[in-house]
């Protein structure tokens, strides 16, 4: 039996111990929305958190996944609304055939829970999604929502991921981004 | 799920004595095979081609992890993976060549899974980290039931995907010297694109002058370019005791064709490895000059 947390709740299983964390999702734990694209750890489909770390769940064997949080596409919303995240991919158009999309979520959450309120740069989002292939080629709106959020959650403090977020962080989220947002406006001022 | 996957064992050691007595034992019968992130073993598994049926989990062994600053340089526990040496403030301080590796290796699911002594045994010539772990002459930690042993990293690879290392050893750890004082490091890794690829080319360098300006410590270490990662000795000749100038690296380059042997393979053509090798190589120069004429 493994013992795990699936998107803030407990959850058992009881499955061969090298069977991917993917499977185990989608099999075992009926949640399909994390997709299985290349199976070699290249495109990102599969990508969920794990300890709050994008990882792609088909190179994750479940035996090593016991006592750890994992959370999946389908406990990024905010009790059953979209995040800032989603909000912005739905916004934005950021999804063609949708396939990327769980996976980019996924690793765009972790990237806005590091940023702390802070706008990431565009070039600080390719570097993150870079692990995450869109067949559709799609890059630049999803990078835009990406940001996007970034924007809207330094503004009401809404973070890309469910849950556990410290009170009072986003107050302190506005304050940094409003500072970022003024060197930005006086560093293109400077350019033009 | 992969039916295969189901069929396959798996022992979780307690403590790493246990894990090496558990190794230790497989080696009569069916060897254990190590497992730790599982970004290089799971390709192999999901592809139908598992490499055991029997696995040592590694993974949740404290011993393993951690990295600690010393008096004389930083011990990288074996499962350090490149995102806790990304985000290390003394590694990229003092050897920002391995940072820039570690950045480079797949994409930021690998980094937060894949680890340092996993890029070493997975043993590919392509490995991204290892010419940066050769460059700074790095030492490996090797246990068995039998005892610990240290190894010169130069030294562990006796041929293709081939260690040095025997069949009940783990690797423990990995030592880095800190490099001379006001050396210059470098790392670049060419392939087809920026990110999640493997090398056509890796190469890293490490350059210190002494007070005429001539090189006094030199270490050019490339993979991808032979069947195992290499240093290029004939090229470091060149190179000491020489000032910093064109006509020195261009016999720096004509050399360095002598100490490595790059074949055609899917990834790229022995001509043009040839030719990136030099060109890394006169990069790695020109900006230890430029580095040197900023100071």
């Amino acid at each position: 039996m493994i013992e795990f947390v699936l998107n803030g709740r407990g959850r058992r299983v009881r499955v061969p111990p090298m069977k991917r964390l993917l499977d185990v999702l989608r099999e075992d734990c009926s949640l399909p929305g994390t997709k299985e694209g290349c199976g070699e750890g290249e495109c990102g489909a599969c990508s969920v958190l794990l300890d709050g770390r994008t990882v792609c769940s088909c190179l994750v064997p479940v035996v090593q996944v016991r006592g750890a949080r994992v959370v999946t596409v389908e406990g990024l919303d905010r009790g059953g609304r979209p995040s800032a995240l989603q909000r912005a991919f739905i916004d934005l158009g950021a999804a063609q055939c949708g396939i990327c999309t769980p996976g980019m979520l996924v690793t765009a959450a972790e990237l806005l829970r590091h940023a702390r309120g802070r706008v990431p740069s565009e070039e600080e989002v390719r570097e993150a999604l870079a692990g995450n292939l869109c067949r559709c080629t799609g890059y630049q709106k999803i990078v835009d929502a990406v940001r996007a959020a970034a924007r809207g959650a330094s503004r009401d403090g809404a973070a890309g991921t469910s849950g556990a977020r410290a009170p009072g962080r986003s107050r302190a989220g506005t304050a940094r981004a409003k500072r970022s947002r003024t060197a930005r406006t006086k560093r293109s001022r400077r350019r033009g | 799920m992969r039916s295969a996957l189901s069929t396959l064992e798996v022992v979780r050691p307690r403590s790493l004595d246990h894990a090496l007595e558990a190794l230790g034992r497989s080696v009569s019968g069916e060897r254990l095979v190590p497992l730790a992130g599982g970004t290089d073993l799971f390709v192999y598994l999901n592809a139908g081609t598992p490499p055991g049926t029997r696995y040592l989990d590694l993974w949740g062994l404290r011993e393993l992890r951690g990295i600690r600053v010393r008096d004389g340089g930083v011990r990288l526990g074996a499962l350090t993976t490149f995102r806790e040496i990304r985000e290390h403030p003394v590694l990229g301080r003092r050897f920002p060549s391995l940072v820039a590796a570690a950045a480079e290796v797949g994409a930021w699911q690998i980094q937060n899974r894949a680890t340092l002594a996993g890029n070493i045994a997975n043993a590919s010539p392509a490995g991204d980290s290892l010419p940066v772990l050769m460059a700074h002459d790095a030492k490996v930690d090797v246990r068995s039931a039998r005892g610990a042993r240290e190894v010169a990293f130069e030294r562990l690879y006796r041929g293709y995907r081939e260690l040095t290392v025997d069949a009940d050893e783990l690797i423990t750890a990995v030592t880095l010297p800190f490099p001379p004082a006001r050396s210059f490091p470098f790392f670049r890794k060419v392939g087809t694109r920026r990110a999640q690829s493997i090398s056509k080319v890796v190469f890293s360098g490490l350059l210190a002058l002494d007070r005429e300006r001539r090189i006094a410590h030199v270490r050019l270490a490339y993979g991808s370019v032979a069947p195992v990662t290499l240093r290029a000795r004939r090229a470091e000749r060149a190179l000491r005791g020489e000032p910093l100038a064109a006509s020195v690296a261009a016999r720096a380059r004509a050399a360095l064709a002598e100490d490595i042997a790059p074949i055609d393979d899917i990834r790229s053509s022995r001509d043009y490895r040839l030719a990136v090798a030099g060109n890394l190589l006169e990069q790695f120069l020109r900006a230890a000059a430029e580095s040197r004429a900023r100071r």
